[in-house]
């Protein structure tokens, strides 16, 4: 018999949760295993959501695996639980999968306080993600989309740093603000087409455009609708100018936290967009896309400019995340295949060059417990290691070619240019980010990595005392600089930045491996999108007046 | 056909091959190994190239496209209809690049195994050195823009890190150097910003970036005349968007030239509608943007003078002789573009002539060594910059060749000297017999400023000699290498003015025969000030040759800088056994718009007078002492002075722009970052508007909106749920961690339903 594909997902969905089991069960004085446990389901995920991946049929443009499960059903609404995976969720799902290792990796060595609590709660908001993605049904989607804030919100509540509470609320009541709205446009599908189903009511959508007609009601109820789920995407994303929240959760959060909520939790939003807003209304979408292109673009320049005022480091890097979303939003409200699959991949390479960003800032932290830019310098020359993966992993976000981030950015700026809505002045100011890109991470880098190396201050005494007397030395070298080696006091310098451990190593290795994979050949995960994207793209450009010509006589 | 060429990806993968060895085995190696493992990469690389070159002739010259094996698409996304594969293209252009870029690497991988001796991060510098001939190998080789593309951001990265190698040197050096690196990037980056918008403008005008398809081909030359690109398979006239494949085998020549050989087409982009020619102008523009980056051309040549912070024989091979001159390759392999945009052309005329020439008088003001051949650098690339403008492709071309050996010649001279100088001043400091430590303890010693130096000529005299035919070479004058390549230039100029009646043709004939001047004047103010009269400290004084590993190299320079000539012998020169125009002859069998030219006599004399005679004012005026008694310039002595400070000061380009860009965008983005984001909207907006509103919205949502509808939907779910709901109204407005912990509760209880009919359905069958 043939193995029962469809329960594929489901098994994906669930298995953080089952993981939360022994973890909440298991007795005192065995909590040492817990993060072991937590580790083991996050990879068990990730497995399943590889082998989802392998068994994906990327010729088909629909929903596969389809598990559907008619729940209950009183008076107009019919709810289910309906999971399934298209090309565009696919690769957040594995995603997902794939950066919850990496938090967990790293918190095995960091996190020591109330260890139960907080494995249960990260495995617990995998599971809540993983079902975003993977929901067909509008009220499953809903009550995935509220219960992953809840986790978050003890994560950054409970192990983060001083303003924890006040982080915690702010990016809760923000995200609940967008979902009441969403809730009640939820509600209204729900009731105006009888059913939850996501894949029932697209379908009803197409038909009707299919024949010219609208599926909604004259006026402005489908706007009304649009703006009902596009605040609570925007925000989750978050749009321009509604990121208020954002460094306030970053730079508060633990740095699994942050790795979690850049590399997934953000994707929510754009995933929403791309997902409901453009696939329930299209129409809308095409109206409204130059308004929202032109949020995505301010949020690259602003987000890059704000991001290079900062001397956190931390700040900087959430800031940079403005800027990178905004090429994913851009890159979605191109509406053309290119734009879709750019922004797509572009959630995937967010997700592990931002990810591996507040990894390395973590990692910072840990040793010096500063997170001031001006603290840092010269690291370059006592951690090579540690600093030439940091390189690669900057680099990637900064968009290099040969690293992921290019390939996204690439894409997306290639559909935008082309795209049917936007077209030449949104890719020149939004290609002007590059620049900006490169600007402030380059300022980071800078000032963390490069420069003459900053012994801490407990230490300064010895070291000045050290670095003098071989100044003669260096300069009698001058220009050639030979042996400079032996200038810094490598006791000093090991109290102040001991090497890297083997669980922090292991995390790098694996982003800058992912980097390398997807910059060198994105072609599978193109592969995987392809179908699904062309498919959403031509049913969006139905409603595009007059389709661009490019060469015409 | 297809066997010489398919050994391409050979050239490029055993540079990285040697990267990838010394990177992680470079700990366990020593200095001799790692070298031999670096230069070896290198000139098995040139060895190959140097094969494909002499197979070319016996395949009738034709370019090849190759697949490499294994590797297959890079960016492939069907229903956007984008294709890009991993090509590699060979023929006479990509070859030419393949063997400078080889051939002069592996002589400066040689020297600086010498140079580099006794560096904490030597194993690391030969990574990034192989890393670098790696990425420039794929830059000349793509066979599509966005390839190219990749190799040109990868030299970008290299040079980033080679600038700052030194990142770590005391006294604020290391930050001097750091920053240098950083400048580097991102003023590269605003020039990538140009290249990138053309890729997109490319793209959405032909449907493709390739270059040429596989099997396309250029015809046999015509020599002298335009040579077009046979029309092969109909191109289809409307290109349409992204959904509509145009199924052609051409590349984006071959279709523009289809295109505007058909004429009257229309190219929309969204609300603009622009004819072909004036898309093509817009295309080359943009692309002129990416070559005043790379190429260090007014406005953005600024970084490269900085540049000059990394280790010498980096400023040899990357910063002089062959990244550089990225931006001349790009032109030259785009002429179909650039021969149908005569705007563009003519911006890039003139941005070459004033840059040569605004480079070449800050040179004349610079105390540093190095800093002298930065400059000079810049306004070499000028020259050649100018050339592919007037539609010179194989005269720029060839003075690429040409510099890459005096340029790359003088850079490894120049750092002979530094490195002989940094001995000498570590063996008079060592012995201490001379008086004028106690300062030096407060300044350090520059090894690199000339007014340390003086009379080197006898103490080092393989490196003056050579540095000697470097600096002639360069000055343009006959017989050597610098000679032809600079009067083809001029000539070009000059027919372009006299005979096109281009205006840019007069203006550039102009500025660069003035510029020639600077060249040849500042030249021989280097050489009397580093090499004759009296050592002028202790360091020069004690300053020793350097040994075979540094000197090997410089000779072979050398010799390449006194027959390089022979490469282009003009038409109307005849020289024994070296036939005429081997270089042009061989550019034309790729580049379309090739074009011989005939010897000037006039011009060349012109020429050649004016180079004279500037070395001879130079000499005067430098001679027997090239610094007054103050130590000032001896031109600063003179009715110049205010000329020379200007030059000194580097025209204020750096001040102007730091005024200009560099402090609004810092003041800007702090202005943003905290008054605008930080006070005003997280902070005051936040919480007196948001906050309150939401408030208050939650206290109107938590009656008629929840307990309306919300409650009357899940009126069956169960007494459970509404008790939840119950809570969660009471809570609404109150404590909220007991709400969220409410949520979760809730939620819960949710998935538990989700799971009870999920358990009953699995266990049921």
């Amino acid at each position: 018999m043939e193995p029962k594909s469809e329960l594929l997902v489901t098994l994906t969905l669930f298995m953080p949760l089952i993981g939360v089991i022994p973890i909440l069960f298991l007795t005192r004085g065995r909590e040492a295993r817990i993060k072991w446990y937590a580790l083991g389901f996050s990879l068990l995920t990730l497995g399943a959501s590889l082998v989802l991946m392998f068994s994906f049929d990327s010729s088909k443009a629909g929903m596969q695996f389809e598990h559907l499960w008619e729940w209950f059903q009183f008076g107009n609404f019919k709810v289910s639980y309906y999971v399934g995976v298209d090309g565009l969720s696919l690769l957040l799902v594995v995603l997902t999968g794939f950066i919850m290792p990496l938090a967990i990796l790293f918190s095995l060595d960091h996190v020591k306080e109330r260890v139960r609590l907080y494995y249960a709660f990260l495995l617990l908001l995998e599971f809540a993600m993983i079902g975003v993605f993977v929901a067909q049904d509008l009220f499953l989607f809903y009550v995935f989309w509220e219960v992953s804030l809840v986790p978050m919100y003890f994560i950054v509540g409970i192990w983060g740093g001083e303003q924890r509470i006040y982080a915690a609320v702010k990016f809760f009541l923000y995200t609940m603000a967008g979902s009441i709205l969403m809730l009640l446009a939820i509600l209204w599908m729900g009731n105006h087409f009888g059913t939850f189903n996501v894949q029932e009511i697209m379908s009803a959508i197409q038909a009707a455009g299919a024949t010219n007609q609208s599926a909604f009601p004259v006026g402005p109820t489908e706007l009304l609708l649009f703006l009902g789920f596009f605040i609570a995407f925007a925000i989750k994303v978050p749009i321009w100018p509604l990121h208020s929240w954002l460094p306030d959760a970053h730079v508060q959060a633990p740095t699994a936290g942050s790795v979690i909520l850049a590399g997934v939790l953000l994707k929510l939003g754009t995933y929403g967009l791309l997902r409901f807003c453009i696939g329930f209304f299209p129409k809308v979408s095409v109206d409204v896309a130059p308004i929202v292109a032109v949020l995505a673009v301010i949020g690259i320049i602003y987000g890059a400019w704000v991001s290079y005022a900062q001397t956190d480091v931390k700040k900087l890097v959430a800031y940079s995340s403005i800027s990178h979303l905004g090429f994913v939003v851009l890159g979605i409200f191109a509406l053309n295949s290119a734009g879709f699959q750019g922004a797509t991949l572009q959630m995937i390479n967010h997700g592990i060059s931002t990810g591996g960003l507040f990894l390395l800032v973590g990692m910072l932290y840990e040793r010096r417990h500063t997170k001031d830019i001006n603290a840092f310098g010269g690291i370059w020359k006592v951690l090579p290691v540690f600093s030439g993966l940091s390189l690669v992993i900057a680099l990637s976000s900064m968009g290099l070619p040969g690293l992921n981030g290019f390939v996204g950015e690439f894409t997306i700026l290639l559909g935008a240019f082309g795209s049917p809505v936007l077209g030449f002045w949104f890719t020149l100011f939004a290609t002007a980010g590059v620049i900006m890109a490169a600007v402030y991470l380059l300022y980071m880098w800078n000032k963390v990595f490069m420069g003459e190396y900053k012994q801490p201050a407990e230490a300064h005494g010895h070291g000045e005392a050290h670095g003098e007397s071989h100044e003669g030395h260096g300069d009698a070298h001058g220009h050639d600089d030979h042996g400079h080696g032996d200038e810094v006091d490598m006791e000093a310098v090991k109290r102040a930045y001991p090497p890297l451990s083997w669980n922090e190593a292991t995390a790098l290795i694996v982003v800058v491996i992912a980097a390398l994979v997807i910059g060198l050949y994105p072609r599978p995960f193109f592969g995987y999108m392809d179908a699904s994207a062309g498919a959403l793209a031509a049913e969006v450009q139905r409603y595009v007046p007059g389709q661009t010509t490019v060469v015409q006589e | 056909m297809e066997n010489f060429a398919s050994l391409v990806p050979l050239v490029i993968l055993i540079p990285f091959t040697g990267s990838l060895i010394n990177l992680f085995l470079g700990r366990y190696l020593n200095e001799r190994m790692i070298g031999t493992v670096a230069s070896g990469a290198a000139g098995i690389a040139f060895v190959i190239a140097a094969t494909m070159t002499f197979a070319m002739p016996r395949f009738g010259y034709e370019g090849v496209v190759v697949n490499p094996p294994i590797l297959d698409s890079w960016l492939y996304i069907p229903s956007a209809a984008l294709n890009i594969p991993w090509q590699l293209r060979v023929d006479t252009l990509s070859l030419t690049m393949m063997l400078v870029v080889t051939g002069v690497g592996t002589l400066i991988h040689i020297y600086a195994i010498g140079y580099m001796h006794g560096d904490s991060r030597f194993a690391r510098f030969f990574v990034y050195l192989n890393l670098f001939l790696g990425f420039m190998l794929i830059l000349v080789t793509g066979n599509n823009l966005l390839v190219t593309f990749v190799g040109w951001e990868g030299v970008g990265l290299c040079s980033f890190l080679l600038i700052g190698f030194w990142f770590d040197k005391k006294h604020g050096v290391g930050w001097k150097n750091s920053n240098a690196a950083r400048k580097a990037f991102i003023v590269n980056r605003v020039g990538d910003f140009g290249f990138l918008m053309a890729i997109f403008l490319t793209f959405w005008t032909f449907g493709t970036l390739d270059y040429y398809k596989p099997g396309e081909h250029i015809p046999g030359p015509v020599h002298g005349e335009t040579v077009t690109i046979e029309p092969g398979a109909v191109a289809s006239s409307d290109t349409h968007g992204a959904s509509t494949e145009t199924v052609t085998d051409k590349g984006i020549f071959g279709k523009a030239e289809d295109l505007l050989a058909e004429g009257g087409h229309i190219v929309h982009f969204g609300p603009f509608s622009l004819s072909l020619e004036a898309v093509l102008t817009i295309i080359t523009l943009f692309m002129i943007l990416g070559v005043t980056g790379k190429s260090a051309q007014i406005p953005l040549f600024v970084w490269l003078p900085d540049a000059m912070a990394g280790p010498t024989p980096v400023s040899a091979l990357i910063h002089a002789a062959t990244m550089v001159t990225a931006g001349i390759y790009l032109i030259t392999r785009n002429s179909v573009f650039f021969h149908a945009a005569p705007l563009s052309s003519a911006v890039v005329t003139l941005v070459g002539a004033v840059t040569a020439l605004i480079a070449g008088f800050i040179a004349v003001g610079q105390w540093d060594i190095k800093r002298v051949l930065a400059y000079s650098t810049v306004s070499q690339l000028g020259f050649m910059v100018a050339a592919v403008g007037l539609g010179g492709y194989a005269a720029g071309m060839f003075h690429l060749v040409t510099h890459a050996f005096f340029k790359a010649l003088l850079f490894l001279g120049s750092g002979s000297v530094i490195h002989a100088v940094e001995h000498g001043h570590h063996h008079a400091h060592a012995h201490g017999d001379h008086g004028d430590q106690g300062h030096e303890e407060e300044t350090p010693f520059d090894p690199q400023d000339m007014r340390n130096m003086g009379g080197l000529a006898r103490k080092m005299p393989i490196t003056f000699w050579t540095y000697l035919i470097g600096t002639l070479a360069l000055a343009g004058i006959i017989p050597l290498a610098g000679f032809w390549s600079k009067d083809e230039i001029l000539g070009k100029a000059f027919n372009g003015g006299f005979n096109d009646g281009k205006i840019e043709g007069f203006i550039a004939l102009g500025l660069l025969i003035v510029a020639a001047a600077f060249t040849a004047f500042y030249m021989w103010r280097q050489i009397r000030l580093v090499f004759l009269g009296k050592p002028r400290t202790a360091a020069a004084e004690h300053a020793p040759e350097n040994g075979a590993l540094m000197t090997f190299p410089l000779v072979v320079l050398a010799v390449l800088s006194v027959l390089g000539g022979l490469l282009n012998i003009p038409l109307g020169v005849n020289i024994p056994l070296v036939p005429n125009e081997i270089l042009t002859l061989w550019l034309e069998h790729s580049v379309p718009y090739t074009k011989g030219l005939e010897f000037n006599f006039l011009l060349a004399v012109t020429a050649t007078v004016i180079a004279v005679a500037a070395i001879f004012v130079a000499d005067r005026l430098y001679s027997p002492e090239p610094l007054t008694k103050t130590g000032k310039d001896k031109l600063e002595a003179t009715g110049l002075r205010a000329y020379f400070r200007l030059a000194n000061a580097k025209l204020y380009w750096d001040e102007t722009y730091f005024r200009l860009l560099e402090n609004p965008y810092n003041r800007l983005s702090k202005w943003l970052a905290n008054v605008v984001d930080w006070d005003w909207w997280h902070d005051r907006f936040h919480n007196n508007v948001i906050r309150d509103t939401f408030n208050r919205l939650a206290g109107f949502l938590a009656n008629p909106v929840d307990r309306g509808a919300i409650d009357k939907a899940f009126l069956r779910l169960g007494d459970a749920v509404a008790a939840i709901g119950g809570r969660l109204r009471g809570l609404q407005t109150g404590y909220i961690r007991t709400y969220v912990f409410t949520m979760l509760v809730g939620a819960l209880i949710v998935i538990f339903l989700i799971l009870l009919p999920l358990l009953r359905q699995a266990v049921g069958r």
